[in-house]
């Protein structure tokens, strides 16, 4: 079933879209946490622009990729931002409600102690709310990376320059080759896989806090 | 002890006509603060009582600014709280709250640290601070230092919660219901330690409690709040009890109260009724000579050291021969003059000779104590017989009102009547 002559032939090609496809990815991502972090600490504390934020961000993500990447091309063309204006906005309906759940994470008694201690404004987002943030934020970004990882194929349709392993799916369509297309669909879900581990780990890393008691709690008072 | 006691006490606090008021009274308001006037000496702990929305934890918020007041002055040391800079003025005072607010993603070494990082103090200082206050509030920093507040109990999280508070040596401390989180007997030994600890801190402390029995305990002072904010007294915890202001404080203070006062009281402010004692080997008639110069119907038997062996009725002391151990029939409760009155009281109930034997830390004998004894005495610090109908009242209304939201209307100050 699998052409694996056309595979080895082709194994610099994989490579090159691999490393594209993690590029256009994090590049998504990273810009969608940047827009939803800064969204959300103004929507932490303004009530009516959180729930304007949220519901735009909501029906952003309503409309199909497909029309979307397509709605662009004649303002953006065929480029780069054709493909990370979609991505980006599609990782702010998740990135911002996690982000913004995130920053109201901490408990108010733990808010009420750091102000009766006599923090400021700034460094109780610092020291105290971004770090009891980390779990859910990173729970977005984890979310967030798998569903860009699978949105970067259909970039492909914008041309050859972009797409990831994407190119090798739609190429494949056009050709009725399914080695191709296995060439490029595989490694995606083995990426979107990997990304989703990889964020495991990095909660485990950042959070000790919030995994479970290594040492058992002990009765005494 | 090194560390905290030779550093500042205490500061003393005023609230000169303090008020706030809402605009709303919406759910979740706090409730509001109406001309509350009172003065904290330095190294006091006064004790803010009443029911929910009387104000006391609005009171104790206005001190650190966490909510401002709409009128009146709060001093700290003389100095009015709100000319200064509301975050200095914060790290200079201690805060506890009942549900602690340690930070969970921060390590226990690193919450109690918190306000001298606030500081800039250096991080070696830091840590050797957070050790010495670990140490001092019972938890060995060897052990608890490196763990998160999860991995803690309950009373653990309180007790570090109280280290935090003490860490820069803020000359004054809020304590927000700082025990209501934990069960009864963990309650009752943080509240002794804190009392121990107190001793050596000498600290202003402004403790908030909705517990009349904490307030009691824990108070140098107590101020009875009411609903809208009132003060209904202000006072230390024997006068409230011996002499209530009003009738709602004598309500809320309880039926008990009576008992409540004798848990003030130590045996050591008795004067101890002097026992007739004879040792072992006394000449038995002689001993009977002198028992019976006594009204009390019993000799008391000791050994060499002057410790109690046990009672002999005076009518069953030999005419002849010496006195030997096996005459002694029934023993009393050893009572040491640290005991409250209540529980001597309570350990005279049991015995057969309703006299407990007053015994010093080598075991002496120093003296008696009766129950007429305590009687006595709380006779004489009761104040006058008007209070006799105020517990009468207080019991039925207790039975009926349980302190419903009928507490709400002013409670009209008690006449004397008429002897």
């Amino acid at each position: 079933m699998i052409d694996w002559g056309w595979v080895a032939d082709h194994l610099d090609k994989v490579a090159f879209r691999t490393v594209q496809h993690l590029y256009l990815a994090a590049l998504a991502v990273a810009v969608g946490f940047a827009i939803s972090f800064v969204l959300g600490v103004i929507a932490v504390r303004w009530r009516p622009f959180n729930l304007a934020a949220t519901a735009i961000a909501g029906l952003v993500f309503t409309i199909p990729s497909l029309a979307l990447f397509a709605a662009l091309v004649p303002i953006t063309g065929l480029s780069i931002l054709t493909a990370e204006v979609p991505l980006v906005l599609y990782t702010l309906v998740i990135l911002l409600r996690n982000v913004v759940a995130g920053l109201q994470a901490a408990p108010p008694d733990v808010r009420e102690a750091a102000d009766g201690m006599g923090f400021r404004a700034a460094g109780r987002l610092w020291s105290v709310e971004l770090p009891l943030a980390l779990p859910l934020m990173i729970a977005g970004l984890r979310i967030a990376t798998v569903s860009t990882i699978g949105l970067v194929t259909i970039t492909a349709v914008l041309g050859q320059a972009l797409g990831g392993l994407g190119f090798f799916i739609y190429e494949g369509m056009n050709r009725y080759f399914a080695t191709e297309i296995l060439v490029g669909a595989i490694p995606t879900i083995l990426l979107s896989l990997l990304a989703d581990r990889a964020f495991v780990w990095l909660q485990a890393r950042v959070t000790p806090w919030a995994q479970r008691s290594r040492l058992p709690a002990e009765a005494t008072a | 002890m090194n560390g905290p006691a030779k550093h500042a006490t205490g500061a003393t606090v005023d609230f000169d006509r303090v008020s706030k008021q809402y605009d709303t009274r919406a759910r979740g308001t706090p409730g509001a603060v109406n001309d509350l006037s009172f003065h904290v000496p330095a190294g006091k702990i006064c004790v803010l009582v009443g029911p929910s929305g009387c104000g006391k934890t609005t009171s104790l918020k206005m001190v650190n600014r966490l909510i401002e007041p709409t009128g009146g002055r709060i001093l700290l040391d003389g100095v009015d709280t709100a000319g200064r800079d509301v975050t200095e003025l914060r790290r200079g005072i201690g805060y506890v709250i009942q549900q602690v607010g340690l930070f969970p993603h921060q390590t226990i070494g690193q919450n109690v640290a918190t306000v001298p990082r606030l500081l800039g103090w250096p991080a070696a200082r830091q840590r050797e601070r957070a050790e010495e206050l670990l140490t001092l509030v019972g938890l060995d920093p060897a052990r608890y230092r490196d763990r998160y507040p999860r991995q803690l109990s309950g009373g653990e999280r309180q007790r570090v919660g109280v280290a935090r508070a003490l860490a820069a040596d803020p000359p004054v401390m809020l304590m927000d219901e700082p025990f209501g989180a934990v069960d009864p007997i963990v309650r009752e030994r943080l509240q002794n330690e804190f009392l121990r600890l107190q001793e050596e801190l000498a600290k202003t402390i402004l403790f908030v409690t909705h517990d009349i029995d904490e307030a009691i305990k824990m108070g140098d002072l107590v101020a009875v709040m009411q609903l809208g904010g009132h003060l209904e007294q202000f006072a230390p915890p024997a006068e409230i009890l011996a002499t209530p202001a009003s009738e709602f404080v004598a309500r809320f203070v309880g039926a008990d109260r009576g008992l409540k006062r004798l848990s003030l009281s130590r045996v050591s402010d008795l004067e101890l009724r002097p026992a007739v004692t004879a040792r072992v080997g006394d000449a038995s008639v002689e001993a009977r000579r002198r028992s019976a110069t006594d009204p009390f119907p019993y000799l008391l038997l000791v050994d060499e050291g002057r410790r109690p062996i046990g009672w002999i009725a005076d009518d069953e002391i030999p005419t002849e021969g010496r006195l030997t151990e096996r005459m002694a029939e029934s023993m009393s409760p050893l009572i040491n003059r640290r005991t409250t009155l209540k529980d001597a009281l309570s350990m005279l109930l049991d015995a057969d000779v309703q006299a407990g034997i007053v015994v010093d830390r080598t075991g002496a004998v120093l003296g008696l104590v009766t129950a007429d004894m305590i009687a006595e005495r709380m006779r004489e610090t009761a104040g006058d017989a008007r209070f006799a109908a105020v517990d009468l009242e207080a019991i039925e209304l207790a039975e009926s009102t349980a302190m419903r939201a009928t507490a709400a209307t002013p409670a009209e100050p008690i006449e004397p009547a008429p002897t």
